[in-house]
């Protein structure tokens, strides 16, 4: 069933009901925020604490003949330097990525892209640390990068990874998906066939609080406390005990407040493991705090794909197959932080939200001298990519048939009764309504009258371009038959501990950068127990204090860890059914549920509190017969299936004629993330998601000249969105539920930020067409949009 | 070098290196942790603090320049106990997320809100124009902006309380 609300959320109406359970609630976590007392890892102060800066490699590939460091350790403020040649001999110059490649921790060969690291300093104050950089002495010896895609493959290309036995070219993988030969089927019969080559540009997450750690080994009791900027706590501190070799149980990851992720903090950096390696020989707490420079230069961009996107369709509008080739940019280390058996993330889900007969993708990954990383930025595992080629091709083939966007869309929307659907790739969605959803946007656009607003302008010269997009996601990674990061499973557990007086602590295996858990879990839990959101204490990022898990990214707190939650909290009501059945001393199926207490049938007058019942629990007294004291209990959330959340968006923009400035005038959002928690937490999160999208499809690239430097290296050449690109941003919802999920809650952070890159671009080619385009590859900037109206748009890479 | 300077209507003098940035001062030197810093450039704006009452991106100004002058952080919007409204308006309509940005746009904000105190959407965006965030999508930090011109113009409508430490569910 689904829900259709109409009206956007606005501020100050409806404001807040002291909700129990669901429902729109400020955030626990706000009042430290206001008041400047978040705890963020560089706010962390320890006695006697070093500052550690690491040298970076000044070009994207050369081999390193010699370092000196003799000046740098004479600086009277110096306690260590550090080499990859010294890492070597202790086993700890490489390690593993999140997709079984290898990274160099420090270089000791080659560097093999510009910021790559390749000595570390560890000082007393953080400007020493910088100032004795520049006394290390480098020789390098200079080798042509490969910077092209599309001719890293080349047998000429100087190979890369000569590292890797054997490896005798840049090939890092092959991936396919679907049925080619099924597919040629649809296409062969097809009355029209639509092709067009899709890049999405590299792009960078560029939290604002950039990447850091502070490590402190305890050398008597041999434990170690990392304070890191990770959104994966437990994942981390088991790979530390690989890497380094300590015992897991001496390792304690702490990531406290974080400034931002949106994937940018779910890899393991160089730098942490420096931070470690720097407290380990010091004996002192050692931070390292990367420059916005680093950030944007090495650690985790997003996107990278170059595609060739087809889609096969009859002359009345019936997509019949969608098939796409992709050239995969890995940079120069595989370090895709996905699912192992995901190499392309979930890509697969290229289909998006239509019925179709058959669909194929072939992709080949390849290394570059580049930065590593590849899944980043709120993607979701590469759903980004593949939603804005289904969303871009689609258009495509609206602009040939000469047919309405919206209209084909609905005609070829999977029907809800076809739920749970299996994709030609094998995604089985859970559930969908999709035309209600579609049918909102359009109604809160006021669709038919900006066509007709456009029809009026382009008689007049005027640029005004619609663009519609409808995505479908795959969130809540996920059920561990199918997925895990290195062999850990992708489960999340959960622990609930209802103290005497009936407050309660929750803790959880995920860690919030920003999405308000402190808020939506105590919602949950409450929701589930009738205790109020302010009784309950969660605890969350400290691997000591939670229950293991695989942590925050993909959207897969509420799908996975809020469901952990939901179904601890149901299993502490069960324990406290038994014990109100002894306080009301009637059996445990005579009574009955309320939020917040139990009652005998048919007598509300004979009833205990979730408060009465703990007292009971933990007080003087017998309990019924087999019930242990106190009310608590833990789970392992192992999810059946992902979640699947979709959207309907729609950009309305203007280009100015003379500049070919594109200005975004209106952005309409509905989402459909099934159950909804808290309405204003997830408006921020679309809110936040639409600004990435504008940001993606205007402004933001990291670029590369020729020799591989990086063009995107700082703010003032990787331009994000302030507020004076973006409009004031409209929402609406509808509700399907998800039908396995305990709550039917389905994943929301990353879903305006999959499903707005094509709307933006939609409406800019849609606002071109006076001029003939069809395509128009992003970011359009001024000057791409300027070479799109004078017909040679070009490919940004 | 010794600097004094009043920060939060308290002075204080340090002995600093003379290259010392400001925002480094008030961090790792008055533990003042509620100003980050977030680029190398400028642009971001989560550095913004006060000088003479100016808002000034903390990570361009050596603290030996805010020597004889008053700053003013985060952590002294706060007065007698009592929240600012922009404060409060920030928790009230969702100005924030992550919280890395919001000190340096409360700061701008509380500065836009004594010169003008009922300011259009437009200039509001323009007042927080040189400041990033990644999170909120800009336009409940308007709408908090909004809500403390408002708040303190007396024309609020609806009844909202003073958010404290312990609201999870404030009304």
């Amino acid at each position: 069933m689904t829900t259709v609300a109409g009206s956007p959320v606005t501020a100050f109406e409806n404001n807040d009901q002291k909700p129990v359970g669901h429902g729109r609630m400020l955030r626990k976590e706000d009042p430290r925020f206001v008041r400047g007392r978040g705890r963020y890892v560089d706010d962390v102060q320890l006695p006697g604490m070093l500052h550690l800066a690491i040298l970076r490699a000044p070009m994207a590939h050369a081999r390193i003949v010699s370092v000196d460091t003799s000046l740098a350790e004479a600086h009277p403020k110096v306690k260590l330097v550090v080499t990859g040649a010294m890492l070597a001999e202790k086993g700890l110059a490489w390690m593993p990525t999140l997709s079984n490649d290898v990274q160099a921790v420090l270089a000791t060969d080659k560097v093999r892209f510009q910021g790559q690291e390749v000595a570390f300093v560890v000082a007393e104050d953080r400007y020493a640390a910088r100032d004795a950089l520049e006394l290390i002495d480098v020789e390098y010896e200079m080798l042509d990068p490969v910077v092209d895609v599309r001719t890293a493959l080349d047998p000429s290309a100087p190979v890369i990874r000569d590292d890797l036995d054997g490896k005798t070219d840049n090939h890092c993988f092959d991936w396919e998906t679907g049925d080619a030969e099924a597919t040629e089927d649809v296409f062969a019969k097809a009355d029209v066939v639509v092709s067009d080559d899709i890049v999405y540009p590299r792009v960078h997450p560029a939290p604002m609080e950039t990447c850091g750690s502070v490590a402190d080994f305890d050398a008597v009791d041999g434990k170690l406390t990392l304070w890191s900027t990770t959104q994966a706590p437990h994942a981390h501190r088991t790979l530390y005990a690989i890497v380094a070799g300590l015992p897991e149980h001496k390792i304690r990851v702490i990531s406290p407040d974080i400034g931002g992720g949106f994937g940018n903090k779910v890899p393991i950096y160089p730098g942490y493991v420096c931070s470690v390696v720097g407290s380990l020989l010091t004996g002192k707490p050692v931070k390292w705090m990367e420059d916005r420079s680093e950030n944007l230069t090495s650690t985790g961009f997003a996107r990278d794909y170059v595609m060739r996107g087809e889609i096969a369709a009859t002359r009345d509008g019936k997509i019949l197959g969608i098939r796409t080739n992709v050239l995969a940019d890995h940079g120069a280390f595989n370090g895709t932080a996905a699912p192992v058996k995901y190499p392309a993330g979930f890509f697969g889900v290229f289909t998006g939200s239509y019925d179709i007969e058959a669909a194929y993708c072939k992709m080949t990954a390849v290394y570059t001298n580049k930065a590593p990383g590849g899944v980043a930025y709120a993607c979701s595992f590469r759903i980004t990519e593949a939603v804005y080629l289904v969303e871009r091709i689609v258009d495509c083939l609206a602009y040939e048939l000469d047919m309405d966007p919206a209209e084909l869309r609905l005609r070829n929307f999977i029907k809800p009764e076809q739920f749970p659907y299996t994709s030609k790739t094998g995604w089985v969605y859970d559930s969908g309504d999709y035309e209600p959803t579609m049918r909102l946007s359009m109604e809160l656009a006021g669709y038919d009258e900006l066509r007709r607003e456009q029809e009026e302008k382009r008689a007049r010269g005027e640029l005004m371009g619609i663009g519609i997009s409808f995505f479908t996601e795959a969130v809540g990674a996920g059920p561990r038959k199918d997925m895990d990061i290195l062999g850990l499973g992708m489960a999340d557990g959960c622990e609930l501990r209802v103290h005497p007086t009936g407050k309660a602590v929750v803790r959880l295996s995920v860690q919030t950068q920003g999405q308000g858990h402190e808020t939506t879990f105590a919602q949950i839990v409450s929701e589930e127990t009738g205790i109020p959101p302010s009784d309950i204490d969660v605890v969350h990022g400290d691997t000591d204090q939670t229950p293991f898990g695989l942590g925050t990214y993909g959207s897969r707190s509420t799908p996975v860890s809020g469901a952990a939650a939901a179904l601890v909290a149901r299993k502490v009501r069960d324990k406290a059914r038994l014990i109100a059945s002894g306080m009301l001393e009637v059996p445990a199926t005579d009574i009955e549920w309320t939020k917040g207490s139990f009652h005998v049938k048919g007598d509300p007058s004979a009833s205990v509190t979730i408060q009465d019942i703990a007292m009971k629990a933990h007080g003087a007294g017998d309990l019924p017969e087999g019930i242990e004291g106190g009310l608590e209990a833990q789970i392992c959330y192992n999810p059946e299936n992902l979640t699947y959340p979709h959207g309907a968006y729609i950009c309305v923009v203007d280009i100015d004629p003379g500049t070919a400035r594109v200005t975004v005038r209106r952005f309409v959002a509905v989402d459909d993330c099934g159950t909804r928690i808290n309405p204003m937490i997830i408006e921020g999160q679309v809110h936040g998601g639409l600004t990435d999208g504008v940001g993606m499809a205007l402004m933001e690239m990291i670029a590369f000249d020729e020799d591989g430097n990086c063009l995107g290296g700082s703010l003032m050449d990787y331009l994000i969105p302030t507020a004076l690109e973006v409009p004031d941003w409209e929402t609406g919802f509808t509700v399907t539920p998800s039908p396995h999920h305990p709550i039917g809650a389905k994943g929301v952070g990353e879903s305006a930020t999959v499903g707005s890159p094509p709307a933006v671009v939609n409406a800019v080619v849609d606002a071109l067409k006076p001029f003939g385009v069809r395509h128009a590859d992003m970011p359009l900037t001024p000057s791409r949009v300027w070479e799109a109206m004078q017909g040679r748009p070009m490919p940004p890479i | 070098m010794q600097v004094t300077m009043v920060v939060n209507d308290e002075e204080v003098t340090r002995e600093i290196e003379g290259r010392l940035l400001l925002v480094h001062f008030l961090r790792d030197h008055l533990a003042l942790t509620g100003t980050h810093w977030g680029c190398d450039t400028s642009n971001c704006g989560t550095c913004v603090v006060w000088l003479d009452g100016e808002p000034v991106k903390s990570c361009t100004v050596l603290a030996a320049m805010a020597g004889g002058r008053e700053v003013r952080t985060v952590e002294g919007l706060e007065q007698g106990g009592e929240l600012d409204p922009v404060q409060k308006g920030f928790v009230e309509c969702h100005g924030l997320q992550c919280g890395f940005c919001t000190p340096g746009m409360m700061m701008t904000a509380r500065a836009l809100l004594d010169r003008n105190t009922s300011p259009s959407e437009e200039e509001i965006r323009e007042a927080i124009s040189g400041q990033i965030c990644r999170c909120t999508g800009y336009s409940t930090i308007v709408r908090s902006i909004q809500w403390a011109a408002a708040e303190e113009a007396g024309t609020r409508t609806t009844t909202a309380d003073a958010p404290t430490a312990d609201s999870g569910s404030a009304s």
